[in-house]
């Protein structure tokens, strides 16, 4: 199944584990510490966010350490900023339209 | 004029906020007539085509954004609350050509304002994903730049050659 960035701060749960990561590289059972929830859910949505690319897991010694990819969630910023852009060239177009309108009143 | 643009991506929602040089009749207008709004909907090099719209509660706006290359994106707005010159919201979803909807959509609330001959509007835009807001809209401007590189390429192309 493909997943995605914006499937993956769609859970509450899964943005509380990227601020907390966000923080430090942690192991499943110091973050589940956070949660009212079981281990087993918190791995779920490490799973989750693993596929989604947005964090990387490292070994040490015997425990697996999930650290965030801060690159990945630049873009959620990158598409917003395209979002942002499409309204600005709207917006400046309403403004050009208005002005027409106006003008095109006031000379009658 | 400055626009102000929030992204809450907890609660899924884009706020959008503007104010513009004119009256709030000639601004509310522009939202509300199809040929107005046909004006201006579309980000440049896209235009908005309406097909048919009928601006009263339970009644929709079935329009198009043609890419430069003339493809179609369609999309269909369903009012579900007008309070005229104040507030105004829709239900927004991508659909094809022939208005079958492609859900989940999105919650539009627009609200309009007026102070010293200048109006104010403020659009909150609920996504029940925010995948779904990257859809649609913001693919349609992408592959509009695609094909502006595209053709930017080509002449390039020509003028190395000559």
């Amino acid at each position: 199944m493909r997943r995605d960035i914006f499937q993956a701060i769609a859970d509450p749960t899964r943005r509380a584990i990227i601020a907390l990561i966000a923080l430090q590289a942690m192991t499943p059972n110091a973050l589940a510490e956070h949660f009212d929830t079981s281990r087993q859910a918190i791995s779920k949505h490490l799973r989750i966010l693993t596929e989604c690319e947005l964090v990387t897991q490292e070994q040490k010694g015997r425990e697996i350490y999930y650290s965030l990819e801060i690159e990945k969630m630049k873009e959620i910023d990158k598409w917003l900023e395209q979002y942002r852009k499409i309204w600005e060239t709207r917006y400046s177009q309403l403004d050009d339209l208005l002005a027409t309108i106006k003008k095109q009143k006031e000379e009658k | 004029m400055q626009m102000d643009f929030i992204v809450d991506k907890e609660t899924k929602t884009v706020t959008i906020t503007k104010e513009f040089a004119a009256e709030l009749s000639l601004v509310w207008d522009a939202y509300t007539k199809p040929e107005l709004l046909d004006q201006w909907w579309a980000p440049k090099p896209f235009t908005s085509r309406t097909k048919a719209m009928d601006f009263e509660v339970g009644g929709r706006r079935f329009y198009a954004m043609v890419s430069p290359d003339g493809s179609e994106g369609w999309a269909v707005q369903k009012y579900t609350s007008i309070t005229p010159k104040t507030n105004f919201k829709f239900f927004n979803a991508f659909a094809d050509k022939d208005e079958n909807l492609q859900l989940p959509g999105s919650d539009w609330d627009l609200n309009f304002s007026e102070q010293d001959g200048k109006t104010k509007v403020s659009i909150s835009i609920y996504n029940e994903s925010l995948e779904r807001m990257e859809r649609g809209l913001a693919m349609g401007f992408q592959q509009g730049t695609e094909a502006q590189l595209q053709n930017l390429e080509d002449l390039l192309e020509k003028l190395t050659q000559g």
